[in-house]
């Protein structure tokens, strides 16, 4: 692997908590949660009824027939990469397209599309099945689309890894450049399975919480009252791009993409390993790539989802990796605000990891009320500020499938 | 049955809501290609919504001869009164 430098140079964001990034990162720091009861007629006879719904519907920010040509994972990843394309000044400088790439997964793919053409199907016949479903429902559909918009044409990925997608487009957009693949990628993840099927296969799988009463209360990662996680919707993209390449053209800089661990823990199809042991090998690979110590580490949003087993063996991982040095690092979990958004997770705390460097400010975990006794880490409960200096920081996400990818940024 | 004019006026607002085309400009002498931008997916989205409103079948062999907006009336105008 070359040493090319690789930093980050645009954001953009669609969340439960904001329909951009400044909304999304004063939500987070304010501590306001996006997770709602779900009203709709269809939700009424699920057996959990609340999620963190988009705070803004991508339907008012896209052209209209625009819009109807996209999944509702596709309108997400449009939204959040016209922010994060406009906020690069990429738009402006117009760089080589043989030179840019996406890699842009979502964990679930096109699935409302999929399952609104199959009740067309049904009611209707085969002759009203839509045209644009196979386009649309396509889970690298919004890879593509992001790649029509800003006209990349050095390759437009999908690297599906469930939970920890987000997390492994951005893996897979340092490589490309680290190769020499592309001086530019627009990565991040998307998610869109705010549907009854969905909901009522996690549901199923009791990995949603049950818990009754004010939604805000529900996502509660490390309190010993949590019980499991609450489905979020919408997308996070980050511009990442060599810094020759961003220093050339005169870009801000928000953070430096150190370097990314991925492995497999080859131990269930959907719990984790209860020691943390993959996630841990994660965590290291990603300090060796990025030529870093345990001790520069100062900050870890945690993948930390709210489920009981989950969060318990994250806390093992960070300490088993970083050691002593674990004391040191302000460690938050932002699903506590806007609940879990799958394939668009890590893309989404990514982006809260490094504005947490940009601005040395930690966001919140909420309804912390009770830490759990086998949680050994020091959690952020009000924003916390990081230290001056060169620091680093980890964003981990891990997945069904055994899937751990943890990805390392440095202040800039 | 309509009128030749009912039907470019359906015709113009389904190309509308398909395709974002201002229904006015869905005129008899325009290419549905050249002129009014609608790809081949969403010609078939035309077809099939204009299949549903005017109460007609479009065969699939014949889509490709409806190039105009002007073919496509006559087609309909026709499968209407046979």
């Amino acid at each position: 692997m070359s040493s090319t430098r690789v930093v980050v140079t645009g954001l953009g964001v669609t969340s439960p908590v904001g329909g951009d990034v400044s909304t999304t990162w004063g939500a987070l720091l304010a501590g306001r949660s996006g997770v709602r009861r779900l009203e709709a007629e269809w939700a009424e006879d699920l057996p959990v009824r609340i999620a963190a719904t988009a705070a803004v519907e991508p339907t008012e920010v896209l052209d209209r027939v625009k819009a109807r040509r996209l999944d509702r994972a596709s309108q997400f990843a449009m939204v959040a990469a016209m922010e994060a394309w406009q906020d690069s000044g990429l738009a402006d400088d117009a760089p080589d397209p043989d030179r840019v790439g996406v890699a842009l997964p979502s964990g679930i793919g096109g699935v409302q599309t999929l399952l609104s053409n199959y009740d067309v199907l049904k009611e209707k016949g085969p002759r009203r099945v839509s045209p644009l479903a196979v386009p649309m429902l396509m889970p690298n559909a919004p890879a593509a689309n992001v790649s029509l918009y800003v006209k990349a044409r050095a390759g437009v990925h999908c690297p599906v890894s469930a939970c920890a997608s987000g997390n492994e487009g951005i893996a897979l957009g340092l490589d490309q450049i680290r190769l020499g693949r592309a001086d530019v990628m627009v990565v991040g993840g998307t998610e869109a399975a705010i549907h009854p099927l969905p909901m009522s296969a996690f549901a199923q799988m009791m990995a949603l919480s049950k818990r009754e009463g004010d939604p805000t209360l529900v996502s509660r990662p490390w309190d010993l009252a949590r019980d499991g996680f609450v489905l979020g919707e919408g997308a996070g993209v980050l511009v990442i791009e060599s810094q020759e390449h961003a220093t050339a053209r005169g870009a801000t800089i928000y953070a430096e993409l150190l370097g990314a661990g991925m492995t497999a823990d080859a131990h269930d199809i959907a719990q984790p390993e209860p020691l943390g042991r993959g996630g841990s090998r994660a965590i290291l690979a990603a300090l060796r790539e990025s030529g870093i110590e345990a001790s520069d580490i100062k900050h870890i949003n945690a993948h930390a989802t709210s489920t009981p087993l989950g969060d318990t063996a994250e806390s093992l991982m960070i300490n088993d990796t970083l050691g002593k040095h674990a004391a040191d690092v302000v460690v938050t979990s932002t699903k506590s605000m806007t609940g879990h958004l799958l394939g668009g997770a890590g893309a989404l705390e990514s982006i809260a990891t490094v504005l947490a460097l940009h601005h040395r400010l930690v966001p919140p975990t909420i309804n912390l009320d009770k830490l759990d006794p086998s949680v050994e880490l020091d959690v952020a409960t009000y924003p916390r500020d990081l230290p001056p200096g060169d620091i680093a920081a980890l964003n981990n996400s891990f997945g069904f499938g055994g899937a751990n990818v943890a990805v390392a940024f440095a202040s800039y | 049955m309509a009128s030749t004019e009912e039907i470019r006026s359906g015709l113009a607002d389904i190309v509308n809501e398909v395709a974002g085309i201002p229904a006015d400009d869905v005129q008899l002498d325009k290419s549905f290609i050249d002129d009014l931008d609608v790809d081949s997916l969403s010609m078939v989205e035309v077809v099939v919504a204009s299949e549903e409103q005017f109460g007609v079948k479009i065969p699939d062999d014949e889509v490709k001869n409806l190039k105009t907006v002007g073919d496509a009336v006559a087609f309909i105008e026709r499968a209407q009164n046979g």
